[in-house]
């Protein structure tokens, strides 16, 4: 039995997926284009010590990613519609091996979309150390562990034609609350909620990347309560899902 | 290792608007290994549930399943059942050959690719995006996933449904030289015909539970059978259920209904003991109503359809 190949042909059915993979790094990079190039050359935006270029970059890469880690739930949505599902579960891959499969797809596209958003905030003068750029990519994939979580739910629990606007409007939800478009500020209700979200501390990883601490506690243990919610939410749908199937 | 493949006591219901569907009621098979068995019932006998039931697809209220002496899902596992479901899609974004590639290397001793793509017809298509095919097409490449496992049982639920008279040929005997391999075959059907030509043993069910179980050629006397009616007053049943090729008789007035094995060597013998007989009618009892007839809720026709089963072994 091998499962790697059969990651790798999931691998290449993603990429096969042309309009998907080029809009799913095409958006978040004209948009961080558009909004960081004209102010490529604020060192510190609304405080967070921050230049422009760099908390822009993490920002749409961290909605580039969210995106990507949730997108394995429309795969899933889709294979469950088509009966694909039915037809593994009478073939020797374990459900474990089929969701690890689509969470590895997953983080292979985010990771694609880190990239094109690292090298477009280079050319806008973002500059970190090599140390800088591990660290931020590090936290970030620890980040969207929840996220992995979040796309399985969805997967098992939405239809194909559903499932779109679900994960459209959550992400954007988490993205907008969590400051992944603009900063937040300091003072008030909204910075104080977006803490308890996964979506801030992605966007908090861009400290580390400027040569500041890693994540506070606090910010490992919303992750880790999130991936805890989530993942239970993703096993009862998942159970759910199949009882019945 | 057990050789053979037993379900006892299966009982599924689902919840309907009207309350419970008793989907399958009371189910006991066992198959050898080897064997080449139909599961024959026209639409809603309880075939794909059973076989859901079958592949651990689907959990039984009550009984057992055990292929070849392990639990559904071991089996599975191991990768000793194929199969092809009723319905069911293909992903898109891969070659026919990829997608077959894919499925073969979950299993631990598959077919070669080349081999299973040429037997189930595919090499030509081999090239092309699964989202491109036709439902013919999709159905063939169907089948050749579920024989790249290189099953030790293969199952196929309804499989020739969406195939041309053409495909149906090919696809029979493709399924027979692989069951000449010495793999068990289990598949589903509602046509008499495909059981009696390729099912070594037909399984008959009806309203969610097994009618009758034997080889195809008794059960193919038994409800592929004609009848014979002609009104013939005075007659004895007895002296008319001896005549060659006649199976059973009854009366119904004046009337006499004759359910024949061989209608033709009846209706030589019926004419030369009773001349006098009139009105003669010859008509098939198509499968629906063979089913019926083993199933009709009257006593008589209950006991019967016992008897025939009993008859048969089953």
């Amino acid at each position: 039995m091998n499962q790697l190949l059969y990651t790798r042909f999931e691998l290449l059915r993603t990429v096969r997926n042309r309009r998907f993979f080029i809009l799913s790094f095409g958006f978040p990079l004209i948009i961080y284009l558009l909004v960081a190039a004209p102010n490529r050359h604020v060192h510190d935006i609304d405080g967070t010590g921050l230049s422009a270029p760099l908390y822009f970059m993490i920002g749409w890469a961290s909605f580039g990613t969210m995106n990507a880690m949730v997108a394995c739930g429309a795969r899933i949505a889709a294979e469950r519609q088509a009966g694909w599902t039915r037809q593994l579960r009478i073939s020797p891959l374990s459900p474990r091996a089929y969701l690890r499969t689509k969470v590895l797809t997953a983080y292979m596209m985010a990771l694609i979309s880190l990239l094109v958003l690292y090298v477009a905030g280079a050319s806008l003068g973002v500059s970190l150390s090599a140390g800088g750029w591990l660290g931020m990519t590090g936290l970030i994939i620890v980040g969207l562990i929840p996220f992995a979580a979040l796309g399985i739910t969805l997967g098992h629990l939405f239809t194909p034609d559903s499932i779109g606007p679900a994960m459209g409007g959550g992400v954007a939800l988490l993205g907008l609350l969590g400051g992944t478009f603009f900063p937040l500020g300091h003072h008030g209700f909204l910075p104080e909620l977006a803490q308890y979200l996964p979506s801030y501390w992605l966007v908090q990883a861009s400290h580390v990347g400027a040569g500041g601490h890693g994540w506070p506690a606090k910010g490992w243990i919303v992750i880790a309560a999130w991936t805890l919610v989530l993942s239970a939410a993703a096993i009862r749908a998942y159970r759910r899902d199949t009882g019945r199937v | 290792m057990s050789e053979r493949i037993e379900l006892r006591g299966l009982e599924k219901s689902f919840r309907g608007p009207q309350g419970p569907i008793r989907a399958v009621r009371g189910v006991d098979v066992g198959i050898a290994r080897g064997e080449t068995v139909a599961l024959l019932g026209p639409n809603g006998a309880g075939k794909s549930t059973t076989i859901d039931m079958l592949l651990g697809l689907l959990a039984p209220d009550a009984g057992s399943v055990s292929v070849f002496g392990r639990a559904p899902q071991q089996a599975i596992a191991r990768g000793a059942i194929g199969a092809m479901l009723q319905t069911g899609g293909l992903i898109r974004d891969l070659s026919v050959r990829e997608l077959v590639e894919m499925i073969a290397s979950l299993y631990p001793k598959p077919l070669a690719v080349a081999e299973v793509l040429e037997l189930t017809g595919i090499d030509g298509i081999a090239a092309q995006r699964t989202q491109k095919l036709s439902g013919g097409q999709t159905q063939r490449v169907r089948f050749a996933l579920a024989l790249v496992s290189n099953p030790e049982l293969l199952v196929l639920d309804e499989p020739t449904v969406a195939l041309d008279v053409e495909g149906r040929r090919d696809f029979w005997t493709t399924m027979r030289e692989f069951a000449a391999r010495g793999k068990t075959v289990l598949f589903a059907t509602h046509y008499l015909e495909e059981a009696d030509a390729y099912a070594d043993r037909a399984v008959l069910m009806a309203n969610g539970r097994i009618v009758a179980d034997g080889p195809t050629n008794e059960i193919k006397a038994m409800v592929g059978s004609r009848t014979i009616r002609a009104t013939l007053p005075g007659a004895e049943l007895a002296a008319l259920r001896a005549l060659p090729g006649v199976s059973g008789a009854e009366r119904r007035g004046e009337a006499i209904v004759l359910r024949c094995a061989d209608s033709d060597a009846a209706i030589l013998a019926l004419l030369a003991a009773h001349p006098q007989a009139r009105d003669i009618e010859i008509a098939a009892a198509g499968l629906e109503q063979a089913f019926l007839e083993l199933t009709s809720e009257d006593p008589a026709g209950e006991a019967e359809a016992q008897a025939a089963a009993k008859a048969l072994g089953a």
